[in-house]
This record gives C-alpha cells, structure tokens and sequence, in this order.
C-alpha cells in the first residue's frame, strides 16, 4: 500500500517493519517526529519507546539494548551526536548483539540548527557505516536494511537524513509489520564488551579488518546506481542525486551518473565512471566526503579526468537545490544558467522573524530579569525557544545544550565584574546542565542560574521530560523536582517563582543577585501553546481611554500588543497572562470582568 | 522538459494551517495513484516566523518546487504572498487571503506593514492570475475563523490535477468529524472564489 508520509514518520514505519524493540532518543530538528511516531503507531506492541534525558543516555540505553539481542535504534539530530560522541567511537569497537541503528538528522543551512556539521564525517572517523537517503522512502528502505548490514558486521550503522528528507513528505511503499525481535538475555563476553585497552586493541584491529568486506558489501547495496551514458559524469549522494537527477532531465543531457547512497563509498562504481569519462562532477551536501574519495581514487585508475567540486561549482556550506545543481551542471556544459528570479518586490515587507509567542512565559522572565541585573550585566543563554529573546538583551551567548551555566562560570573566573544571569530551559538543564551547576557549585562561581521551566521541551514539539512526570508513551513515572535537584548540586540559594506575577519575579531575581554565592531562579509557568491545548481558559484584558501611549507595553514584545492611532491595544493573540497589565506605568491595561 | 505534473508552493505564517493543505492535497494525490512529492517547514521557524510548504504533484525528484516554478501560489497571508512571490511561474496562479497577520517587527513600531494594493500590485505582471480573497470572514460564513485554510484548499482545488472527490474525501481524512461540516462548506465557498 501507498500512503503519504514525512520523512521522519517513513523511518519510524521502516522500525516497525525491521522489528525494532528498543527506540531511545532525544528532541531534536529535524529528527524529533522519528520517536513520535513510533509512540503513535506502538499500540500494544512490546516495544520500549522512550525520551531519553540526553543523546549520550539515549545511544547507551540502545546499545544496552542490542547487547540483549534485542533490535535497538538511536534517534537524534546532528548535534546530538556530538554528545553521543563517546559510547558512538568505542561501539564501533565493541559491536553489538542485535543490530543497532543511530539515527542522525543533519540540517544543512541550519534551518533549526546552531551549526550544519556533516555526520558523514563522523562516521568516517569512527569507521561506521552510512547510509544517505535521498527521499522518504529510500530512508525507510534503508532503516531496514541497516539492522541487516549491522548484524551481518556486528557494528553499529548510521542512518542520516537530512531536513530535505526528514520533513519532505512523499508517497511511500508500506509493508508488513512482524513482531518486535525481541532477544532479552544479556550474553557475559568480556573481551567483546568490557572496554578494557587489551581488549580494545584486538578490537581496532578486528574493526579495521571488517572495513574492506563491508565495502564490498555496500558496493552492490541498492542505493548506489551507476549509469554509463557519455563522457562527462555527475557523481551526486543523498537528496543531491535527486537534484541532480531532475537537472538532467530538465536540461535533457546524455550524461553518466552515480548515485551513492552508502559510507564507505562504492569504489568500484567509482573506478567505472572515472574510467569512462574526461570530466566528472561531485554534487554533495556540505563536506567533500565523496569528492576526497573520488580524487583519491582517480589517481589511481585516471589521474587525467578532470573533477568538478567544492572549489568550483558546489557550495560546501548551507544547503544545495534544484537550480543550483542545475546550474553547475549547466556551467560545466557551456550551457546557459537559469538565474534565480529576484524579489525586489519584496523590500517593502517587514521582516517576520520567529518570535516568542503571545503571552509566552520566557519573555517576563527575561524582562524582570532585565530590570534587575540592568544592561552591563553578562547574560549566557542556551538552546531552546528562549534563544528567540536575543532582541530583549538577556541573551549573549548560544553555544551548545547546557553551555549557558558553564559559559557563565569561565565569564565570571575570568574576571569579569558585572553582574552574570544566564539562562536555560528545564529539558536543557536535564540534558546538558545539570554537570554545570554541579561544576558551578563545586568551583564557587557567583552567578545567578534561571531555569526557564516550561514544562515540556518546548521547541521541538511538547516532549515530555524527567520534570513532567509521564514518559514518552504517557505514562506516569517519578516527577523529578527541579529546586531539589539545584539544592542537591550544590547551588546555595533556590527558589522557585511564577513569570506571570511581576512583582514578586522581580523580588526574586533581586535576591538572587545580591546573593553572595551561587543562586538559582526556577521561572515556572506552563508553556502557552501547551496549556491553551489543554484547554486553560484565558483571562481578557483591554487597554482602557486613559492610556498615555507612552509605549512601554508594546516595547515588551509581546505580538498581542500593538499600536493603534496613538494608543495601545490588545489584540485577539492575547492569552490572557497579564503581565502587560502589570507593566503599564499608568495601569491602564485592564482585566475585562465577565 | 517538465519534471513535474504540477508544482504548488503554500505559505503562510506559522499556525495558520499550512502543513493540512498539503497535506490533504498530497493525500489525495497518492490515492489518485500519482507519486507525490512535499517538503515542509518544522522546528524554529514555526514559532511565527514565515513557513512555506512544496507540494509537486506527479513528480518523483526532489521535494522542493524552483523558483520561477509554481503553478500555483497559495498565500494564507498577503505579506507571505509577496515574500514567496519569486516562486510564481509566469503561467502560474497566485490565491491570496487578504486578511494580514502582523509580525511583531510592525506590532512594536520596527516595522511598516505596507497597504494591501501595496502588496497585491507587483502580482499583476508576475503571472496569469492573482485572486486576492478575504478567506478569514469567508471562514466565518462557513462556522469558524479556524478553516480559513479549508477555504483557500476549495480555491487550488481548482487548479491541481486532482478530482474534487478524492481532495474531500481526504480532507475527511485528517480534519476531526465534528467539524467537518465546517470544512466542506469552507471547502465549496473557497471554490466559488475561483469560479
């Protein structure tokens, strides 16, 4: 059956359908909707599915997992595996029971992202095999086939969609779902899992051995197709084959093509289009990982073709297109280039940021915090909705999850004199910043910590986390609480207050301040989009004749607050929280009784 | 050479209903039998920020219709109508609601959010046809602000290579049932815009 399906929901189908009985994994863009569904289409499947705290938690508890025989996957987004960095280099040493998939989204042109890293790389470096969709249902296939290649190798394999492929939707060929292959008994096998360097060294042996044959392996896998039509060659991998395709077709060229979709790269294919043509081209996404591949071998089998890349024709940064393979293509053809129409009609329009929402928590937070600490103060933030706050001056840093308190630690050791309040959201501190107020605690950094709980992890879509007490298939477990946590880290003072009330927030954050220690703030409110779905009823407020429109509401941000003629009004985006009203100097903002 | 049966760019502002348009489309295409291909906004971007969504019907490359390719544009916000606008083929058709959403650069002053014949003027030599719709009171008329969306659906289902029955009978799909009524009539007076 054919249904239509997103990306990300085509590889949660290839899970089920490859038997999967473990999934872990951490929110993340563009990976998020992957565990998603899995909780969605589980039923009554005896299927573990979980949030885990980070991506490091989430690979350890999947190879876990593995090592019982049972099939086990990894979800995350590419940064997330920069965490993950350190179960994922030895794995690849100690293999693993059932197979085992690490599921890693990319995101080229960092729609959502802090950075665009190639996770190609890393799978290069930890001598993992890659598998490069190019559309939803090459990911699905290759979900699958990736538990076969990791078991047939005892090694982990890395499956790496990108946004183009996660959050594309496309008709997708669903097939039987067996049951869940379960194994359930851990095997003892020390020199396979116990790290130890004398095991470790017969192990990097054996990993490097196994290379060749998993390259042999791969060159006949279905993902690499080589077509021998004419003297000049396009060599493309992932959603750049797709592109690249397309391009030929619109520009109606006899051209050879290689289209890869594995790590290590087919070289035999390779071999065939450098022997067959004078002039090839290497479209990819980001890092020359195929190019370096496709240069290496030329020296071998035709150091005369000529080879078209990243120093020519191919960005290595942001994200490739149709008309931008199209046009190196056809520049590399003599053929004229198809130009991007411009926009200028456009620069009328006013810019549309992403933004805070109306009646969102965080911004309160950031503007009694503000108030407080005052414009010379230092404030490292970290990686959530709140980065959106850069505009309202309490953000200054945005490094990687849980950087802010360790940011504003190493500010503070390195002399800095002014006041430093950083911020971070609640799934953040779970995940990465926990080790840093503990570090705080531990080193006697004097800084203030606010934790922006929300109660949920707000950007990705409303995951559930140790603080909300339910688990990713809603269940109700342990709620974790956030100030006993901070108490029992080491932060010497902490409290807890609500955003919506002003008055007291501000009292709050002034105590933190003149704390001679390490305070922490918990900001606590549910997240709006959140508590509008579950139905909380919003107050109404309007803005009363007497307003002096002096501005100061409008200038908190809020999109519920506009200007009209030369007097404030609330419109049909409010929430109800308030704060306007207790922000209006001449409390002309008004609660509308019902 | 056309690698596409028909290439369909939806933008709007995060929220208004973008992903069920193409989603419903896209639905209805794969039960027509056609290889359908989407590419959608998530993450970030969605908190009221521009979203934009590619739906190409009877396509098998990738998600992503070019600019200077769309067949048609529909526009959940006039200001979104513009930004997009390059995307518009000359032979392509541009459906707008004319009810704005401000963003918040306008809200607190950074900004000027231009009048609508501002907006809608540069449409005249960009393609075929521009149908600028007051598709938010037309929602209203149908029993709710919230199928606005449904009402510009009915408009491009018009201009897509789909049967009308196959578009319902996927909007049925993935709107609740309780307000399904809402949605059809949503769904017929968006198409009497475009007739």
């Amino acid at each position: 059956m054919r249904e239509y399906l997103l990306g990300n929901a085509a590889i949660a189908r290839g899970l089920l359908e490859a038997g999967v009985g473990l999934a872990a994994g951490y929110p993340g863009t563009p990976s998020s909707e992957i565990i998603e569904t899995l909780v969605d289409l589980k039923g009554d499947r005896s299927m573990h599915v979980e949030w885990s705290v980070n991506e490091k938690v989430a690979l350890e508890v999947a190879a876990g997992a593995s090592w019982t025989g049972t099939r086990a996957v990894a979800t995350m987004k590419h940064v997330g595996l920069n965490v993950a960095a350190d179960p994922f280099m030895t794995l690849a040493y100690l293999g693993v029971g059932a197979g085992l998939l690490l599921i890693c989204a990319d995101d080229p042109f960092c729609h959502s992202s802090q950075n665009e890293q190639d996770s190609r790389r890393y799978a290069q470096f930890a001598s993992v095999p890659c598998l490069d969709p190019g559309d939803p249902e090459e990911a699905k296939d290759m979900t699958i086939y990736g538990f076969e290649l990791s078991e047939k190798f005892n090694i982990p394999v890395m499956l790496r969609p990108t946004t183009r492929v996660s959050h594309a939707r496309a008709d997708v060929e669903t097939g039987a779902i067996p049951p869940v292959r379960a194994g359930g008994q851990f095997v003892k096998n020390p020199a396979r899992r116990v790290a130890l360097p004398v095991h470790a060294r017969a192990l990097h042996t054996e990993l490097i051995a196994k290379q060749k044959a998993i390259e042999e392996a791969l060159e006949t896998a279905p993902w690499n197709k080589l077509t021998l039509r004419g003297n000049v060659g396009i060599i493309a991998s992932g959603i750049a084959g797709l592109y690249a395709e397309e391009a030929i077709r619109d520009l109606d060229l006899e051209v050879s093509m290689l289209r890869i979709g594995t790590y290590p790269v087919p070289a035999k294919m390779i071999c065939s289009m450098l022997e067959h043509v004078t002039r090839v081209m290497v479209a990819e996404e980001l890092e020359p990982v195929v190019e370096e591949q496709v240069e290496r071998l030329a020296r071998i089998v035709n150091p005369a073709v000529e080879i078209l890349g990243k120093n020519e024709s191919i960005s290595r940064e942001g994200e490739l297109d149709f008309l931008r393979v199209r046009n190196a293509i056809a520049r590399m053809q003599g053929i004229q280039e198809k130009a991007a129409l411009p926009n200028t009609a456009a620069g009328i329009l006013p810019p549309r940021p992403p933004a805070l929402c109306p009646g969102c928590s965080h911004r309160a937070t950031f503007y009694a915090m503000r108030k407080v600490f005052g414009k010379k103060a230092v404030y490292p933030s970290d990686i959530g909705c709140y980065t959106m706050a850069v505009g309202m001056g309490t953000v200054d840093t945005c490094l990687c999850m849980g950087a802010s308190i360790t940011l504003a630690s190493g500010i503070r050791f390195g002399g800095e004199t002014e006041g430093i309040c950083c911020s971070l959201g609640d799934s953040t501190f779970l995940h990465g910043g926990m080790t840093g107020l503990l570090n705080a605690a531990y080193n006697r950094a004097r800084i203030t910590v606010a934790i922006l709980d929300n109660s949920t992890t707000a950007m990705t879509g409303h995951q559930p986390h140790p603080g909300t007490g339910v688990t990713a298939t809603g269940e109700s477990t342990v709620l974790v609480s956030l100030e006993a946590l901070a108490r029992a880290l080491g932060a010497g003072q902490v409290e807890v207050v609500d955003p919506y009330d002003l008055e007291k927030t501000l009292q709050c954050f002034q105590r933190a301040k003149e704390f001679p220690g390490l305070s922490v703030v918990i900001a606590r409110q549910p997240c709006v989009i959140k508590a509008r779905r579950s139905g909380a009823r919003p107050r109404a407020f309007q803005v009363g004749e007497e307003c002096q429109g002096c501005g100061i509401c409008v200038d908190f941000g809020c999109p519920a607050i506009e200007f009209e003629g030369d007097k404030a009004k609330i419109n049909n985006l409010c929430t109800g929280c308030g704060v306007c009203a207790e922000i209006c100097p001449g409390s002309s903002i008004q609660e509308v009784r019902r | 050479m056309r690698t596409s049966e028909c290439d369909i760019v939806i933008v709007g502002v995060g929220g208004q209903g973008v992903i069920l348009i193409s989603d419903v489309i896209g639905r209805a295409g794969v039960m027509a039998g056609k290889p359908v291909r989407g590419a959608e906004t998530h993450g970030m971007a969605q908190r009221g920020g521009s979203v934009i969504n590619h739906t190409r019907i009877g396509c098998r490359f990738s998600p992503m219709v070019a600019s200077g390719g769309a067949d048609v544009l529909v526009a959940l916000e006039p200001a979104e109508a513009l930004r997009f606008a390059h995307f518009l083929s000359p032979n392509g058709v541009a459906l707008i609601n004319t009810r704005p959403v401000l963003p918040v650069t306008v809200t607190t002053g950074a900004a000027r959010y231009p009048p609508l014949e501002e907006i809608l003027a540069p449409f005249e030599g960009l393609c075929r046809r521009a149908v600028p719709m007051d598709a938010t009171a037309i929602a209203k008329k149908a029993g709710t602000a919230q199928a606005m969306n449904v009402v510009m659906l009915g408009a491009l289902a018009r201009y897509i290579p789909l049967k009308e029955e196959l578009i319902l009978g996927a909007l049925c799909d993935v709107v609740p049932s309780k307000y399904l009524d809402a949605n059809r009539k949503a769904f017929s007076l968006g198409k009497a815009e475009v007739e």
